[in-house]
């Protein structure tokens, strides 16, 4: 939106060779990079995207990293620790696809914490049981690797290669997350139980991931356009329903959705309408965990800051002292 | 409050010996000691290098954009720098 | 050539990889920087890697980590200490890292039945004793912030250090090579210390209390939280599989 600004505050159009130009590498599937010449607007939406999907690796970690502490096997825990850890890699990998176009990861972080940008809703939900673990990776992190998958192919080349390495690293997390509620939900009744539960409660605001449906959501047509995005929120919908309901049987898990059923006509599973007041009241700050995940990241941020400023203050001076 | 945001490393791995530094992305430290330990945990992680650079990005020159033309168009009209460029007779090996 | 592992040294060894990787699993999602999440959980889960193999020597790994109680565990006290803040922290790892790399090296270099283990375990020591070192500086040389805090983490540790110099049961070093071993940690603590511009903590490296103590089963009291929270989900479903 800066960059917008300035544009408009200079009172310069583009120069249409300039903009034809963009538009026709987009259009060929020809990847634009940082220093390309592209539209302020285009700028602005990979910027706001990126930066949440950053945000939403870093926030993330907090719902799982709950049970770190507690896992109820060392394999487990070592499963967990690097599927945090993984997160807090991937973070950084799109802070750093971010930065190069021109925003540093302070400035980003200042727009977290300030509640200026978002991280996806689904983080603000608790990891209550131990089973929330594996429904976070078998529904959250599935539907996050339907969403992500295509990104692979976005227009913008950072953006790209970033996503290509997180979705790479990401295969694991999705199937922990699977065996996990499979020994779960094939283990004693209590366990089972457990496993029944978190599904329950993680289903819907799983779907939610995907976004209000298309006829509602600000930013996909142009994004679309642009090939930022490559399918409607519907349509990953959609996939996901359809390959999570055959891996719901096979865990012996049920979904918590009476109208879910398969469309012989359509060739997809029909589902029951989504509570859209819900979205937007999390997505407004409402959600059981938004001043928790936000105020943990500002704390983790602030008494940072004197070991940042102490790493910065001994470069200063052994910079010097080599110069 | 904080004052001092670490400056930008560029990384770049060798995946195994043999094979010449790609470059892997970026990432923030304080000092070039720190951003290749940064860069060992963050980009090799899975067994992905045997070698690693760190480069400050302020100190990377790049090319600019508006000169993609005349800077590199030049090399694409000289074909014969390229072997199939040239006709041999068939039968004839080891060109 | 021994071949037999000694259970009670396993045990021990176990027991201090267990808990510090613990502890250092609960900077999870609160480190000073990101790329500090990354490399604290690095080391964390090489730790948790040397607890898992050597408390498989002793008996079943979980069993071990989840079904005894507080005065069963054999580590030292030094590694369940609270984390405090990052200097703190990183005192605890300067600490100890330079005291496993050392014995590590000593195990690799034999013909105990803990070469092969250690001789693995030493590469990975070695990036924790670096880690912590760099640390180490940049807190001590950087500003006085992170210089005062960076003194008083050494200095509150200071008592639990002396412990880990006291011969290990099983463990084919005695005393004497133990005192060697000191000595060469605490050459090695005062370079950096002193490189860093902090002074070494004056005082009894053990007190009354904790002289062996945890090798025997004598803990403080945040190990007892510290292990309630690590347990009780698994003690809450007896018999169950994860």
């Amino acid at each position: 939106m800066v960059a917008m600004t300035q544009d408009a505050a200079a009172g310069q159009a583009p120069d249409p060779a300039l903009v034809a130009a963009f538009d026709a590498a987009v259009a060929a599937d020809e990847r634009v990079e940082p220093r390309d010449w592209m539209p302020a607007e285009y700028r602005a939406s990979l910027v706001r995207q990126m930066a949440q999907h950053a945000h939403s690796e870093i926030i993330g970690m907090q719902p799982e990293a709950n049970w770190i502490t507690r896992a109820p096997s060392l394999r487990r825990k070592a499963i967990l620790m690097a599927k945090v850890q993984d997160e807090a890699g991937h973070g950084l990998y799109l802070y750093s696809a971010a930065e190069t176009l021109g925003t540093s990861r302070d400035e980003l972080l200042d727009k977290l914490h300030a509640g200026k940008q978002k991280y996806s809703s689904i983080f603000n939900y608790p990891t209550l049981t131990w089973a929330d673990v594996g429904a976070i990776g078998w529904l959250v992190d599935g539907a996050a690797i339907t969403n992500q998958v295509p990104l692979c192919r976005c227009s913008y080349g950072p953006y790209a290669r970033a996503m290509v390495r997180i979705c790479k690293e990401e295969s694991f997390h999705q199937r922990q997350g699977y065996e996990l509620l499979l020994a779960l939900s094939q283990g004693t009744e209590a366990q089972h139980a457990m496993a029944q539960d978190a599904v329950d409660r993680w289903w819907w605001p799983s779907l939610m991931m995907f976004g209000p449906p298309d006829d509602e959501s600000a930013h996909s047509a142009q994004s679309m356009a642009w090939r930022i995005k490559r399918h409607s929120n519907d349509e990953l919908r959609q996939r996901f329903v359809d390959i999570a309901v055959p891996q719901a049987e096979a865990l012996g898990l049920t979904l918590p959705d009476p109208d879910l059923k398969w469309n012989e006509e359509r060739g997809h599973h029909d589902f029951g309408t989504i509570d859209w007041s819900e979205f937007w009241e999390v997505l407004k700050g409402n959600g059981p965990c938004n001043e928790q995940r936000i105020g943990q990241r500002r704390r983790a941020h602030e008494e940072g800051a004197w070991v940042r400023d102490a790493a910065a203050e001994y470069a200063r001076k052994h910079g010097e002292a080599k110069a | 409050m904080s004052t001092s945001e670490w400056p930008l490393w560029e990384v770049f791995v060798r995946s195994r010996r043999g094979l010449s530094h790609t470059h892997a992305g970026s990432l923030h430290a304080p000092d070039a000691e720190m951003a290749l330990r940064n860069a060992r945990d963050l980009y090799t992680r899975r067994n992905e290098g045997v070698s690693i650079w760190v480069v400050p990005s302020a100190a990377v020159t790049a090319s600019s954009p508006d000169e993609r033309d005349p800077f590199f168009a030049p090399s694409a009209d000289k074909p014969y720098r390229h072997p199939t460029f040239y006709e041999i007779p068939e039968g004839v090996r080891h060109l | 050539m021994t071949t037999t592992v000694d259970k009670a040294a396993a045990l021990a060894l176990g027991d201090d990889a267990l808990v510090l990787a613990q502890r250092l699993g609960e900077w999870a999602g609160h480190a000073p920087v990101l790329e500090e999440e990354v490399a604290l959980a690095n080391i964390a889960l090489d730790l948790l890697g040397q607890a898992r193999v050597l408390l498989s020597l002793a008996g079943d790994e979980d069993e071990l980590a989840f079904l005894r109680e507080e005065r069963e565990f054999r580590n030292l006290q030094l590694v369940e200490q609270a984390n405090g803040d990052f200097a703190h922290t990183i005192a605890r790892q300067l600490y100890f890292s330079v005291y496993q790399q050392l014995l590590y090296g000593e195990l690799a270099a034999g013909d105990g039945p803990f070469a092969p283990l250690a001789a693995k375990a030493v590469k990975e020591t070695a990036y924790h004793r670096d880690h912590a070192e760099q640390w180490t500086l940049r807190l001590g040389d950087g500003t006085d912030e992170s210089r005062r805090r960076v003194q008083a983490g050494l200095a509150a540790l200071w008592k639990f250090t002396g412990e880990m110099f006291r011969p290990v049961e099983g463990l084919d070093l005695d005393a004497e090579a133990m005192a060697a071993l000191e000595a060469r940690w605490l050459a090695a603590v005062t370079a950096v210390v002193e490189k860093a511009g902090l002074t070494l903590p004056e005082g009894p490296r053990t007190g009354a209390w904790t002289a062996g103590a945890g090798r025997q089963g004598l803990h403080t009291e945040p190990f007892g939280r510290m292990l309630a929270e690590m347990q009780h989900l698994h003690r809450s479903h007896p018999g169950a599989s994860w």
